[in-house]
């Protein structure tokens, strides 16, 4: 079976022996001990697992190591950079846009990789751009709020 | 302090989960713990009779489950020699932001900033027993509880900083975390007070707690305390926990419920290097160094499972209708302490002008909460420490002294703040399946659940069916009301209606799925049928249904915010849009007052789901809630919000779908819950009663929802769903 042997994660080449058709999550979790993104599902559907291969959001739960080899991998622990919050992660905290906390991550790495293509999403935009992401607390308007601070389009939350 | 007979007394017959029997059936022996601190103060809160662990013992119904524990429960406030301050609690923060409340009630107590409050939650070794983080208990009985603790340490603390200074008490205060006599003139930290100390005091019985009109801290929306470690990944939830040499474990699922193992061959699971087989009994599994081999080896175990027919939810309703053949523990007829029959359902009836008789049914739904069942176990010698996301530490620390025949002493269970749980995380079966995967490893074992297997092997919100049959004169005064509910429980089936003849049952039944508790119990059933009803009988005589509910009501705080959700709906002020309707409907549980509006928009078919059936849009939902006074205003609004939306799930469409023993919608792609395209506008009004004792928010938000959505369908449409969910396809009538 083919192997993968280096990764560029959140900037830095990391070496690994991992067989090709093993997920990204997995081996993000339990060989590099990121397990800031989390299994939700595992089938791809709740999007805890969110991550980013060249700046485009992706379930690293459905994704084989093997095909990520030469590409960019960003996780939510690549966010806060010298002990400063990135924005949104700021919004987050801002909106109290959590309950559990375990959709968090991936909430919030969909939400850069959409932010990224839109500085400016409507609120029609949000919706349909994180509706990939589950929340089973039912926190989604705050997370809706925390985008729109984070894009400097609202800044009071009830 | 805290006398929790009144909440045993209260167990709701639908927590079944905890009366039921262990699934496996080990043999193991036994060693010794301690635990030490180090320099400070440690507060001991003095006997408190605290309820037994209600466990089941089979066949007397609740008697079993009625054995009391030791008296002496302490709860413990710690100050160390930097003025740091420790509160240990067994209650574990599950999402409803426990946590917070609790830091910044001791904070408030104790005169200290909240970020110099720090929680220990739900660890067996260094927290006092708990019961559990359910029924809504830990912002009622917690919250006092340590408060009374920090009251002590504060009163405690003034005196030795009086002491110290040579003042006398009276004339200190404490003021963020600074001892201040009248003019300023002399002050202490409280570390400076504090350090070098080893000392213990037991709380006065008399001691007294700041009242809701002089908090500071509490009462204000504190931010999430440990916010950061979420937003930036850090936090480690029990799927997060790492141990030296751990290795992962893989349990071999049945091909259905009550399967009965045929053969099992092992071979080409135990031939993979590094893979260990074990099979005890009914219990098959396989532990290995990495995921994939686990999961490699679990797959190419072969077995084969015999069950006999079991119902699908075609017959389900019939089948609930029939009367349990075995007892189960919990709660009485009637649910909640045993209803009695009041007046004459005859003479209610009589008295009528218009009778009406109705059925409701509500379909099993899963909690699936976003973070699965998971446990790593780790054992030394004949001790076992569990790490586990459960809503009851203490309940699954006595599952797994029981499942490995060793003391309660020898286990220490860890609950990680956890990803959700909703009611769905009481038991134990996870942390008892990785502790013996370890056992025969000699290794820490990770095991976590598949969504597929939380989805099957968890429990189900009971289902349920509920006949009423009422009575009601032309002017609209209610007169009879008879209320029958079969299996789904007795959680909110008393009213706050005024009707003299009422006669209100709960009544067991055999479940094809497992059940057990989630969020707000069968009050959710109980209220969709009951609001859905009256709404019937508001229309059966041409009265408007919100003031045939006032007129109905008494209960001024259930009136309060009835009349308070009406106003910010706008009820009544201008006639829905075509293809639209409003409804409303209110409740009452766990000391929370809920009344809820809704708008929703009847919409072409959708192509994505239903070519031919129309969908509802819920447009609006404006809610009012009162539980007393308000602890974390910011936080109350959230949770209220995430009640509502996830309602909507249980309203519309989720419902686990199942046939011989089988799930057949085990995945989120099959099982839809609330999504983002879901959201509703959603306005919250908050009821702050400073002069009523703050009860728990996190379940009775919740039951308002359904019946509001159906009373808006009808207003619609004229049609009348009388099952949850009501529209999991789109409307097809």
């Amino acid at each position: 079976m083919a192997k993968v042997t280096s990764l560029n994660v959140n900037g830095r080449k990391m070496a690994v022996d991992i067989d090709s058709s093993v997920s990204l999550l997995s081996v993000l979790r339990n060989d590099l001990d990121l397990t800031g993104s989390k299994y939700g599902c595992g089938e791809g559907q709740c999007g805890a697992c969110t991550v980013l291969i060249d700046g485009v959001a992706t379930r690293s739960c459905i994704t084989q190591v093997g095909r990520v080899g030469g590409k960019q991998i960003t996780t939510i622990e690549a966010l806060e950079k010298d002990g400063k919050l990135h924005p949104l992660q700021e919004a987050f905290i801002a909106a109290d846009a959590m309950q559990c906390a375990y959709c968090t991550s991936g909430m919030i790495m969909s939400a850069s990789a959409l932010l990224a293509k839109n500085a400016k999403p409507s609120r029609a935009e949000i919706i349909t751009g994180m509706n990939g992401n589950i929340c089973r607390c039912g926190t989604y308007e705050r997370i809706v709020q925390a985008i729109q601070i984070a894009s400097g389009q609202a800044r009071e939350v009830a | 302090m805290i006398d929790e007979h009144n909440l045993f007394d209260e167990i709701e017959v639908e927590r079944y989960e905890l009366f039921d029997a262990p699934n496996y059936n080990f043999h193991f022996d036994r060693r010794d713990f301690i635990k030490a601190f180090g320099l400070g103060i440690v507060f001991i809160v003095p006997a408190a009779r605290v309820l037994a662990q209600q466990r089941g013992q089979g066949e007397s119904g609740r008697g079993g489950a009625n054995q009391n524990l030791p008296n002496d429960i302490e709860a413990w406030i710690h100050v160390d020699e930097k003025g740091e301050v420790t509160a240990f609690t067994g209650k574990v923060e599950v999402g409803q932001n426990t946590r917070t409340t609790l830091t910044q009630s001791v904070a408030d107590e104790l005169h200290v900033p909240v970020s110099s409050v720090h929680l220990v939650m739900g660890d067996t070794d260094l927290t006092p027993f708990d019961l559990g983080t359910f029924g809504s208990r830990s912002t009622p009985t917690m919250v006092p509880q340590l408060r009374k603790a920090a009251a002590a340490a504060r009163e405690m603390l003034i005196a030795m900083a009086a002491e110290q200074l040579n003042v006398a008490p009276g004339d200190l205060r404490i003021v963020d975390a600074r001892f201040l006599n009248h003019d300023k003139s002399k002050t202490l930290t409280l570390a400076e007070v504090a350090k070098g100390r080893k000392l213990v005091k037991v709380i006065p019985d008399n001691i007294t707690i700041t009242q809701p009109k002089d908090w500071t801290i509490a009462g204000t929306s504190v931010t999430k305390v440990d916010a950061r470690s979420y937003v930036s990944g850090k936090h480690r939830y029990t799927f997060d926990v790492k141990r030296d040499g751990m290795l992962y474990g893989k349990i071999v699922r049945p091909a259905a419920f009550n399967a009965s193992l045929v053969s099992v061959d092992t071979q080409a699971a135990a031939a993979i290097p590094g893979v260990k087989v074990v099979t005890d009994g009914n219990f098959i599994g396989v532990t290995a160094p990495d995921q994939q081999t686990v999961t490699k080896a679990a797959n190419a175990i072969a077995v084969d499972w015999k069950s006999a027919g079991q119902p699908s939810n075609k017959e389900l309703f019939d089948v609930l209708r029939k009367p349990a053949t075995n007892q189960r523990g919990g709660g009485g007829e009637g649910g909640g302490g045993g209803a009695r029959p009041q007046g004459s359902m005859a003479d209610g009836l009589a008295a009528a002008d218009k009778k009406l008789e109705q059925t409701y049914t509500v379909q099993y739904i899963a909690h699936a909460p976003l973070e699965p069942r998971a446990a790593v176990a780790e054992w030394n010698g004949d001790q076992l420490t569990v790490w586990t996301g459960s809503q009851r530490p203490f309940g699954v620390r006595t599952e797994l002294a029981e499942a490995f025949h060793i003391p309660e002493d020898k286990v220490r269970v860890i609950v990680p703040d956890t990803g959700s749980g909703y009611g769905g995380k009481h038991t134990g079966e996870c942390a008892v399946e990785a502790a013996r995967l370890a056992k025969a490893a000699g290794k820490p074992v990770k095991l976590t659940w598949t969504r597929e297997e939380e989805f099957t092997w968890a429990y189900f919100r009971p289902a349920g069916v509920i006949d009423i049959k009422s009575g009601v004169k032309n002017d609209g005064t209610l007169t009879a009301w008879e209320f029958h509910n079969y299996n789904s429980g007795g959680a909110g089936i008393q009213i706050k209606y005024d009707i003299p003849n009422n006669d209100i049952r709960f009544h067991a039944s055999d479940s094809p799925l497992k059940q057990g508790s989630y969020r707000g119990l069968a009050a959710t059933a109980n209220h969709f049928a009951r609001e859905s009803h009256i709404d019937e009988l508001a229309q059966l005589v041409g009265i408007d249904p919100l003031e045939f509910r006032l007129k109905n009501i008494k209960d001024e705080r259930l009136r309060a915010v009835l009349q308070a959700t009406a106003k910010a709906f706008g009820w009544g002020k201008s006639k829905p849009l075509s293809d639209h309707g409003v409804g409303i409907a209110c409740g009452f549980e766990k000391g929370g007052y809920v009344a809820t509006c809704a708008e929703i928009a009847i919409e072409p078919p959708s192509d994505k789901e239903d070519k031919t059936n129309r969908r509802v849009r819920i447009v609006r939902v404006v809610e009012a809630f009162e539980c007393g006074a308000i602890v974390n205003p910011r936080h109350l609004h959230n949770q209220i919000e995430g009640a509502i939306v996830m309602a909507i799930g249980g309203a519309l469409f989720e419902s686990i779908q199942f046939d011989d023993g089988k799930i057949l919608n085990p995945h989120f792609a099959q099982y839809r819950v609330p999504r983002f395209s879901d959201l509703p506008k959603i306005e919250i009004v908050l009821v702050d009663r400073k002069d009523i004792a703050s009860a728990g928010a996190g379940e009775t938000p919740i039951v308002g929802l359904a019946p509001a959505i159906g009373n808006a369908i009808f207003n619609a449409t004229g049609v009348r769903l009388r099952s949850l969910p009501m529209a999991p396809r789109g409307l097809t009538t």
